[in-house]
């Protein structure tokens, strides 16, 4: 599929490398320029979404342009439905461009899809939904839930991502989708260990306890917090260990990416998640009941941090 | 009764302030008369505003935590300047408190620069809000805050600051000239913008408002 996907690429490289030798020599013929790149495929063989401003003309680029600013400023377009202090674009890196950082256009071509979560098969304003309910914890929000189906702002968001896959294959399993599987660890991660990771690498930016950096206004996150009230809830899954040192190695620190060793990552990704954070929407006062159902996976929903049962939740 | 109440208080209040500024170093006095070495106020001006044409940034209103940072950076050698290396190194701690405090607390000053041409403020803006991930760029407000007007103290206000000195700045990043950034975090960015990148970025945070009131 992916080799598929790849090869009027390398189709164009070598028309390149046939050309005549004496034509190359030429100098006064740029017989040299680069050939146009293949639709949609860039030299790293990730999808090339169209420009950043380019937006299309009319209402419906319009919609994009909203949809646009509901990812990166979920806080002001969309902050009836948020109950913490998250952005999209802080897990979708580059406004849901980035291969490798969940990119969104990945994500247009890969639904309607089936998902073990809820088990049957979501369209993708149900998986827009999601997002709400669990990594912006909608549940914390002036609304109390995730936006209904047809409101206005989920179809803007749909328009981004429309925009964005243009010319990806839909239904294929595009190179640089969600974040990448990490091996595993040398060493079974620990939270002990990533304590100092974190330290290190981390506080930096997002504060000694996790809590994220303000502007200097003190009005709104830069830098989002990590674990407590204004992290993604329970159910989100960046709280599974496994998710978080993907997302980590391939992206943290912003501008390190691939800094960390593999260990690193796995630990202070154990860190992060070894700390409480707004309950999972769906525990209805059986914590143990919900971790037998919805946390059979890498993290510590249920395990004990500092005397206290994580997953209790922080009041939100 | 209430204001009968407040009257030891207000005195012991006016006593310590008495006994405080015999003890500690007052930092309005060395920016505008230097301690041992040239005052501050020659090249940064009279109200910290910087000089666009010297490259002297702007120290009004900046973090406190960070001026005091870059002071001792030019002791440890972790900025290389020549110019400030010695005045630096003839301050004591105290001092270094008490002047980057009091540059803190100074009103901003207007020295927002001119909008520049279109197409360097195009690319300026572009490289500031959206980064240029293809070359593992960040955008410039994922650190320095939505209108590059900082995150304390680590990320300094860059919104307002003379052109001449961000460029500057930069490309003592890239040569190593300047290695004190947290984690190596803008090094590892400035080393990969181009010279044309740095005259736009420099140019576009120009131009934009500084953070008032802060």
């Amino acid at each position: 599929m992916r080799t598929l996907y790849l090869q009027p690429a390398v189709t164009l490289a070598a028309a390149l490398i046939a050309m005549p030798l004496a034509a190359a020599q030429d100098k006064r013929v740029d017989y040299q320029a680069e050939l146009p790149k293949s639709p949609g495929v860039g030299e790293s063989g990730y999808h090339v979404p169209p420009p950043h401003g380019d937006y299309p003309k009319g209402p419906f680029g319009e919609a994009v342009k909203r949809g646009e600013a509901l990812f990166t400023d979920t806080q002001t377009n969309a902050g009836e439905y948020v109950g913490n202090g998250l952005n999209c674009a802080n897990c979708h890196v580059d406004a849901g461009r980035l291969a490798n950082s969940a990119p969104l256009w990945a994500a247009w071509v890969a639904y309607p899809a089936y998902r073990k979560k809820n088990d049957h098969v979501n369209s993708m304003e149900e998986r827009i939904r999601g997002c709400f309910t669990y990594s912006m914890n909608a549940k914390g929000s002036k609304v109390g839930h995730a936006p209904e189906p047809g409101t206005p702002l989920l179809t803007d968001m749909e328009a981004y991502m429309y925009w964005l896959a243009k010319g990806a294959p839909t239904g294929e399993k595009l190179p640089g989708r969600g974040y990448p599987k990490l091996d595993k660890p040398p060493k079974p991660y620990s939270p002990e260990r990533g304590a100092k990771v974190y330290a290190d690498n981390c506080a930096i930016c997002h504060g000694d306890t996790g809590q994220g950096r303000h502007t200097a206004d003190g009005k709104g996150y830069v830098f989002p917090p990590l674990w407590g009230k204004d992290s993604f809830n329970w159910g989100a899954g960046m709280h599974r260990v496994n998710t978080a040192a993907a997302f980590i190695k391939a992206n943290m620190p912003l501008g390190k990416p691939e800094s960390l060793s593999l260990q690193d990552a796995w630990d202070v990704a154990a860190f992060v998640n070894h700390h409480d954070r707004p309950s999972d929407p769906r525990e209805k006062g059986d914590l143990a009941d919900t971790d037998a159902k919805f946390h059979k996976h890498q993290c510590y929903y249920g395990d004990k941090a500092d005397g206290k049962v994580l997953g209790t939740g922080t009041g939100n | 009764m209430y204001k009968h109440t407040l009257t030891p208080v207000m005195l012991l209040i006016g006593g310590l302030t008495v006994t405080t500024a015999h003890a500690a170093p007052d930092g309005k006095d060395i920016a505008m008369k230097g301690a041992g070495g040239v005052p501050c106020q020659a090249c940064h001006g009279l109200n910290g505003e910087g000089n666009e044409a010297g490259g002297y940034p702007r120290l009004a209103g900046m973090n406190a935590e960070y001026l005091a940072h870059q002071l001792k950076s030019f002791k440890n050698g972790s900025r290389k300047n020549p110019v400030m290396a010695p005045q630096a190194a003839s301050l004591t701690d105290a001092q270094v408190k008490a002047v980057a405090n009091y540059y803190a607390q100074l009103p901003v000053p207007v020295v927002q620069a001119p909008t520049p041409p279109a197409e360097l403020m195009t690319a300026g803006e572009s490289l500031a809000r959206n980064g240029r991930w293809s070359d593992t760029i960040p955008a410039c407000i994922q650190c320095h805050g939505p209108h590059g007007q900082g995150v304390d103290p680590y990320f300094p206000d860059i919104a307002g600051q003379h052109a001449s000195y961000i460029a500057h700045q930069l490309k003592a990043w890239q040569s190593g000239q300047r290695s004190n950034d947290p984690n190596g975090l803008m090094a590892a960015v400035a080393k990969r913008l181009s010279d044309a990148d740095i005259k736009a970025v420099a140019a576009y945070f120009a131009s934009q408002p500084a953070a008032a009131g802060k």
